[in-house]
């Protein structure tokens, strides 16, 4: 080398023309990376409207709900004004029976209605009935209003009416999570008799880790003889697993109930042998061991698949290794096969426990009233109660717990290490 | 390897220590139609390095699981030190054993994985851990105690493995083509390495391999594999030079074959008129006389090109069809008593004189050109 070809200051690497090799390489690369984002652009675009943006407007709406602070704006602009608490003087009821007028005009009462219906039961109709009489109110209105049912004089009402003035509320996360406020507006625990949400919750995390345990538990077996047995028996076994997977879910559980119910199948064959007596027939549905029971076998084949995939990466010479080194047969299988089954036992569990965790049809038709989960609540409140807000506060903690297992395995087994068929 | 290596300490507990084998009458088929062993018997005498060399399917990956136990016998009986081992289960025969694809515990490091069969043993954590710094030593790989074996090369990989099937002491080590997955240089380098270990601790090793190289360079004995039967049991330069049938001539070493039939016998040599071709001398090894079919096997190398007049019993005419240049020496591909696939070997300074189309003439001594059995063509 030449001390000229030394001196040559070297700042940025560049192409033949001059241009730097990073642009050019941009450049040259371009036109490809182009045509594969356009055709990545469909899946994209579908993923976005159907995917994120519900799920957005699922999280948006358990915090957000504008159906009194939309129809009484004398109200909200009172509530705003004035920063005390409890009942309200004369101006206050002023503003109530002008907005109670006009959202009977708007035929907008009932909403308004049930939005404080959601946190006093019974006071849909206080609305509803107020709103009727509200064009013939004369001032002074609070007489008026009192006059027409006394419970307009209770301050509790009065401060659920401020804080539903702001569109903006926790307290849908609150009722989600058995809280509430008191008089005072501390956040406390709801009366015992009305926590129903947190013990759903428990059960159905109970439930899920459970199922996820007894699949864990029947698949390994299957999974281990499919991955070992040769390939033309194999092949059939294969087929006995994805069978029920091919058939539909509805069809799956309803056999479940031909079998499980008390004169079905089942029953019927213990009492044909004398094992229990007519009237000692087992209840093995609409309770919790008829969800356990059908979901198990339901998602038998998400534990099964992942777990095959891995084990068919084994190969047999390390349990032999094991085994010319001294290992008896369990020691080689306890040591040596398993801890390798592990990414296909983590993402098999998280798996079936994520599916189990969101489980609607099983349960909703096997399971009772002790079987029930929680997404047959969020169907509940989505379809009877019409209280989506509360139903997307359920929604939304369901999914942030599937979050934090995701990020517990992560952390825990590494993600990269799950396998999936 | 002098007695100041590592290896020495291991060495003093072992001498003499070693397992001889028999393998009596073994049969062996998997579906029930194919034997796949067929009639094995073989003496293994204790500290011997023997090889099972064939092709693949010949059987000798099949003879070795038998004897490691997982695969049981059809028929027949294994012994080792004269006790019949058929009913021993693999993890209580004490057989150290090599795989071909090194088959390292990936969840375990390296020193786990050494330890590994201590452990099994129930010995103390200091005994094992000594154990394990010596067998590390012994395949100078101590400081890679830590590491995980997709941490490791190739050969590193080879080498634990060939530690781990020895930390526990076995008087008996079965190596199942344990260097088929490493480049060429490397498996050269650790052929002897292997080689030097089985010295240095005088187990018995029985190895497996389908390359006739590696079976040359590192056994006392071969047993040459082929169709479920022990063509040939031999020393390496016996095999070499003394092939007893055609298959064994023709899979170890280079081997140059004339086909035709005996004329005369007188002795040990026999006299055979070649197919189309010459009449040659030739040693006898194929039973039968006047008559009898057979192939002529002669080594490249055992060839002389236009040898001097009289000094060669068998001098018969050739053509030089094609030179190949291989650094050292010249192959030189000839059409001789009417084949064009004959080959000679020559030095290179004598290959640089030859042409194509050189019309010239080959001899031998009827002592390097053996007629064996007819190979069906």
């Amino acid at each position: 080398m030449t001390d000229a070809a030394i001196e040559i200051p070297r700042y940025q690497l560049t192409a033949a023309d001059g241009t730097p090799l990073k642009l050019a390489m941009a450049r040259a690369t371009r036109r490809a990376r182009l045509r594969a984002f356009a055709l990545v652009l469909p899946l994209l675009v579908f993923v976005v409207v159907t995917f994120a943006v519900p799920i957005g407007q699922m999280l948006y709406r358990s915090v957000h709900n504008d159906q009194f602070s939309a129809h009484m704006p004398n109200l909200v602009a009172f509530f705003a004004a004035d920063e005390t608490k409890g009942v309200p003087g004369e101006e206050g009821f002023a503003a109530l029976a002008k907005d109670l007028d006009l959202s009977r005009e708007e035929r907008s009462i009932g909403e308004v209605g049930t939005r404080i219906n959601y946190e006093i039961a019974g006071t849909r109709s206080l609305f509803t009935s107020a709103g009727r009489k509200a064009s013939k109110l004369e001032p002074p209105y609070k007489e008026a209003i009192l006059a027409l049912d006394k419970q307009w004089g209770d301050p509790e009402l009065w401060n659920v009416m401020r804080r539903a003035s702001s569109p903006h509320t926790l307290s849908f996360y609150l009722a989600a999570l058995d809280l509430q406020y008191d008089k005072s507006g501390a956040i406390v625990s709801a009366p015992e008799d009305r926590r129903i949400y947190v013990p759903l919750f428990i059960r159905t995390l109970w439930l899920s880790g459970l199922i996820a345990g007894l699949c864990l538990l029947l698949g390994f077996p299957v999974a281990h003889l499919l991955a070992t047995l040769p390939l033309r028996y194999s092949n059939l076994l294969m087929i006995f697993v994805l069978l029920p997977f091919w058939t539909s879910l509805l069809v799956r559980t309803t056999s479940w109930m031909v079998l499980l119910q008390s004169q079905g199948v089942v029953n019927d064959i213990l009492v044909s042998l004398g094992i229990v007596g007519e009237s000692g027939r087992i209840q093995m549905m609409y309770n919790e061991a008829g969800t356990i029971i059908a979901m198990t076998h339901i998602l038998l084949p998400f534990m099964i698949l992942p777990l095959y995939s891995v084990m068919k990466t084994i190969p047999p010479r390390y349990y032999r290794a094991a085994l010319s080194l001294g290992a008896t047969p369990w020691t080689a299988f306890w040591k040596v096969y398993f801890p390798q089954t592990v990414p296909g036992i983590g993402a098999g569990v998280l798996l079936v426990f994520i599916l189990a965790i969101g489980y609607y049809i099983t349960p909703a038709l096997v399971g009772g009233a002790s079987g029930q989960l929680i997404s047959n609540l969020i169907a509940f409140h989505m379809q009877k109660s019409l209280n989506w807000s509360l139903a997307a506060a359920l929604a939304t903690l369901l999914l942030a717990g599937v979050i934090l297992l995701y990020w517990l395995y992560d952390r825990l087994v590494g993600i990269d290490n799950m396998k999936l068929g | 390897m002098n007695e100041m290596t590592p290896m020495s300490p291991v060495r003093g507990e072992r001498q003499g220590r070693a397992s001889s084998v028999r393998f009596q009458n073994v049969q062996k088929s998997y579906d029930g139609e194919i034997l796949v062993v067929k009639d094995l018997n073989l003496d293994i005498a204790s500290g011997e390095f023997l090889t099972m060399l064939g092709p693949s399917g010949s059987g000798k990956t099949t003879a070795l699981m038998m004897l490691a136990g997982f695969e049981p016998a059809t028929h027949g009986e294994i012994f080792v030190n004269d006790s019949p081992i058929n009913n021993v289960p693999p993890h209580k025969r004490g057989v150290g054993m090599v795989f071909q694809n090194y088959a390292l515990f990936p969840h375990m490091s390296v020193a786990e994985n050494l330890a590994f069969p201590l452990k099994v043993r129930k010995l103390g954590r200091g005994d094992i851990e000594a154990r394990v710094a010596r067998a590390l030593a012994m395949v100078k790989m101590e400081s890679f105690g830590g590491r995980r074996p997709v941490q490791l090369s190739g050969g590193q990989q080879q080498r634990i493995a060939v530690a781990r099937a020895l930390v526990f002491e076995p008087t008996l080590v079965l190596m199942d083509e344990p260097l088929g997955a490493l480049d060429k240089q490397l498996r050269e380098q650790m052929q002897y390495e292997i080689k030097h270990i089985h010295e240095n601790l005088g187990v018995t090793v029985v190895y497996v391999t389908h390359d006739q190289t590696e079976a040359l360079t590192m056994s006392d004995r071969i047993a040459v594999f082929n169709d479920g039967r022990i063509q040939q049991l031999s020393t390496p330069d016996r095999l070499y030079e003394k092939p007893e049938n055609s298959f064994v001539a023709q899979f170890i070493g280079e081997n140059n074959r004339l086909s035709g039939a005996i004329t005369e016998v007188a002795d040990a040599i026999c006299t055979v008129s070649v197919d189309g071709g010459p009449t040659v001398k030739a040693t006898k090894v194929v039973p039968g006389g006047r008559g009898t079919r057979t192939t002529l096997s002669i080594r490249p190398e055992r060839i002389e090109l236009a040898p001097a007049k009289g000094a060669l019993p068998v001098v018969i005419p050739g053509r030089v069809e094609e030179l190949i240049y291989l650094g050292d020496h010249v192959r030189v591909r000839m059409s001789v008593a009417g084949t064009d696939a004959f080959v000679v070997k020559v030095p290179n300074r004598v290959g640089r004189t030859l042409e194509p189309g050189h019309e010239t003439t080959v001899g031998w001594d009827p002592e390097d050109c053996r007629a064996l059995d007819e190979i069906a063509a």
